[in-house]
């Protein structure tokens, strides 16, 4: 197993409950969305597992390893990375400088004062592989900032890529994107995730997205899951249709 | 076009090296301190920017590393040697050995925190300089700084002699500089000063860096120190209070931070307006005050920056018409 999340509990101040008890195993490949009305726990959650936030109470296991207390950079290295609601990227450096930073430090040349990286030849041909994937090939030498939302959503997917991860958690993806946006990152993340090379869990509001790509939906509510299994199971599951559906019984 | 936009820099670059190469030769001592001056100005203040520019650290306590290094290398050629490049590079040491220890606690805060963290500690420093007097000699200064000898041969007491040394020194501190911007490890830090989040997801330890990069700088002021100890032949515990902290600042600002060139132009104007300005009137003060101002407000992000702005865009307006 991939990953074992084992009874999680999370407070906030004024004893608020963000997360109330939550156990869940993940498979390796496995294309997994959690979604769940506003203020469900979802992006608590990845806070959780992506090392941002400490539990109250539960354990995290990554490879039956436990990480629970582990921080960031650690389980970065270990192979779990992230992209976030935001769009978090390096909006000064350029397109291609955005994914050589984590390529930098896996493959130790963070420490590297006089080398020229122009001349690194592993670090370039990684990096344009990985900016080919992410569709942005050609803009290499813009900088950050100057891409459009879309694109800046799929540079980060990129930088997330480039960490060599082995679960990415995508915090809402598709979040301001227009159409085809949308469908140009779904793809890639579908492609990517059939490849095997890296199992992905999406947290995402766009119901079409949600039960056209997912192998598998966990469905958070008021920091609870009340449900996990197929689109299918999801679809015809009573109590997801009331709460989060909106539909009367 | 490409290749254009690398030779003129790189030629501006060669006329400049050989302007201040033949100023020796005007016989001028005047010139030739003032051009003294403009190196250590401008090396320290390329030592400070690796913070700020690159890493987006305030320190307001750079002129203590500054201040250790001239310390250090007076100290070692009063006592130990007159082997002037040994003294030198341990003054760099003991300038990076002192970031090292203050930056260990400093980078554990972060923005405002950081800053005053580091104005304590500069201070730390300059009660250390002024208390200390059996060391460092207190208020009456560490003075009789010898500028000793080059590889045992070459007398470095005639100014003209000193002047090729700080040079060179400068120049090459300059080049490392450059390298080390330029290098994998340069790009991490620039990272820091984007998005210290997104570092952390790359699983990169943050303060780590911060603390390499802090040592770097201090090393480098350090070396800016230890020159300038042997220019004066004396060193003083105002050299690392707070008002020497600002000096680099304001160069820095001036000449631009996002621009490597920043703080080389920052420093030239900064010292050509300040000897010109104090010529003229007895409130040199508020009129150079109001003319760094008028370049701050006049030329956004700094001199340097302002027209390495405009290069960039005429750069890419020819490479978009196709020239």
């Amino acid at each position: 197993m991939l990953m074992q999340v084992e009874n999680l509990f999370k407070y906030f101040s004024g004893g608020f409950l963000a997360i109330n008890d939550v156990s869940f195993d993940l498979a390796e490949g496995t294309l997994t969305s959690i979604i769940g009305p506003n203020g469900a726990g979802k992006t608590t959650l990845i806070n959780l597992l992506s090392g941002s936030l400490r539990p109250d109470k539960g354990k995290i296991f990554f490879h039956d390893e436990e990480i629970t207390q582990l921080p960031v950079e650690r389980r970065v290295k270990k192979g779990i990375c992230r992209s976030f609601q935001i769009t978090n990227i390096f909006p000064e450096l350029t397109v291609l400088q955005n994914v050589e930073i984590p390529l930098i430090y896996f493959h130790k040349r963070s420490l590297s004062l006089f080398s020229k990286l122009e001349r690194d030849e592993t670090i370039k041909e990684e990096a344009m592989g990985i900016l080919r994937d992410v569709g942005l090939k050609d803009q290499i030498h813009l900088k950050a900032a100057h891409l459009s939302h879309g694109e800046q959503r799929q540079l980060e997917v990129g930088i997330a890529l480039a960490t060599h991860p082995e679960v990415i958690f995508l915090d809402e993806p598709t979040q301001g994107m227009n159409k085809v946006e949308k469908s140009s990152i779904v793809d890639r993340v579908v492609r990517l995730s059939k490849e095997g090379r890296v199992t992905f869990v999406i947290v995402e509001h766009d119901m079409d997205v949600v039960f056209s790509v997912s192998e598998r939906i966990i469905v958070l509510h008021s920091g609870s899951i009340i449900a996990d299994g197929t689109p299918e199971e999801i679809r015809n599951n009573d109590l997801v249709r009331e709460v989060y559906l909106g539909e009367e019984l | 076009m490409e290749k254009k936009r690398l030779t003129l820099p790189l030629g501006i670059g060669i006329l400049i090296i050989i302007g201040f190469s033949i100023i020796p030769f005007f016989q001028s001592n005047f010139l030739t301190y003032m051009g003294m001056r403009l190196f250590i100005m401008a090396l320290f203040a390329l030592s400070f920017n690796l913070l700020l520019g690159y890493t987006g650290l305030l320190s307001f306590g750079q002129a203590g590393f500054y201040a250790a290094g001239g310390y250090a290398a007076g100290l070692i050629l009063l006592h130990m040697t007159s082997e002037l490049p040994v003294a030198i590079f341990c003054g760099a040491v003991i300038g990076g050995l002192f970031a090292l220890v203050v930056g260990y606690f400093c980078v554990k805060r972060t923005r405002i925190y950081f800053s005053m963290l580091t104005l304590a500690f500069g201070m730390l420093i300059y009660f250390i300089c002024y208390k200390w007097k059996s060391l460092t000699g207190g208020t009456e200064s560490l003075g009789g700084i010898p500028r000793g000898k080059l590889f045992g041969v070459i007398d470095m007491f005639p100014l003209a002699h000193y002047y090729f040394f700080v040079f060179v020194v400068t120049l090459l501190s300059i080049y490392c500089i450059y390298r080390i911007v330029n290098s994998p490890f340069g790009l991490i830090i620039q990272g820091i000063r984007d998005n210290e989040n997104r570092i952390r997801f790359a699983g990169i330890g943050v303060k780590r860096y911060q603390l390499y990069i802090f040592t770097i700088s201090g090393f480098f002021s350090g070396l800016a120190g230890g020159l300038y100890a042997c220019l004066e032949s004396t060193m003083f515990p105002t050299v690392a209070n707070w008002q020497s902290s600002a000096e680099p600042i304001m160069v820095t600002l001036v000449g631009g931070i996002k621009s490597f060139y920043g703080p080389l132009v920052g420093s030239v104007l900064f010292i050509v307006i300040k000897e010109i300005v104090v010529r003229f009137t007895e409130e040199w003060l508020l009129v150079f005050g109001v003319i760094l101002l008028v370049l701050l407000i006049g030329f956004r992000g700094g001199v340097a920056g302002f027209f390495d702005e405009r290069f960039r865009k005429r750069v890419l307006s020819a490479r978009n018409l196709g020239c």
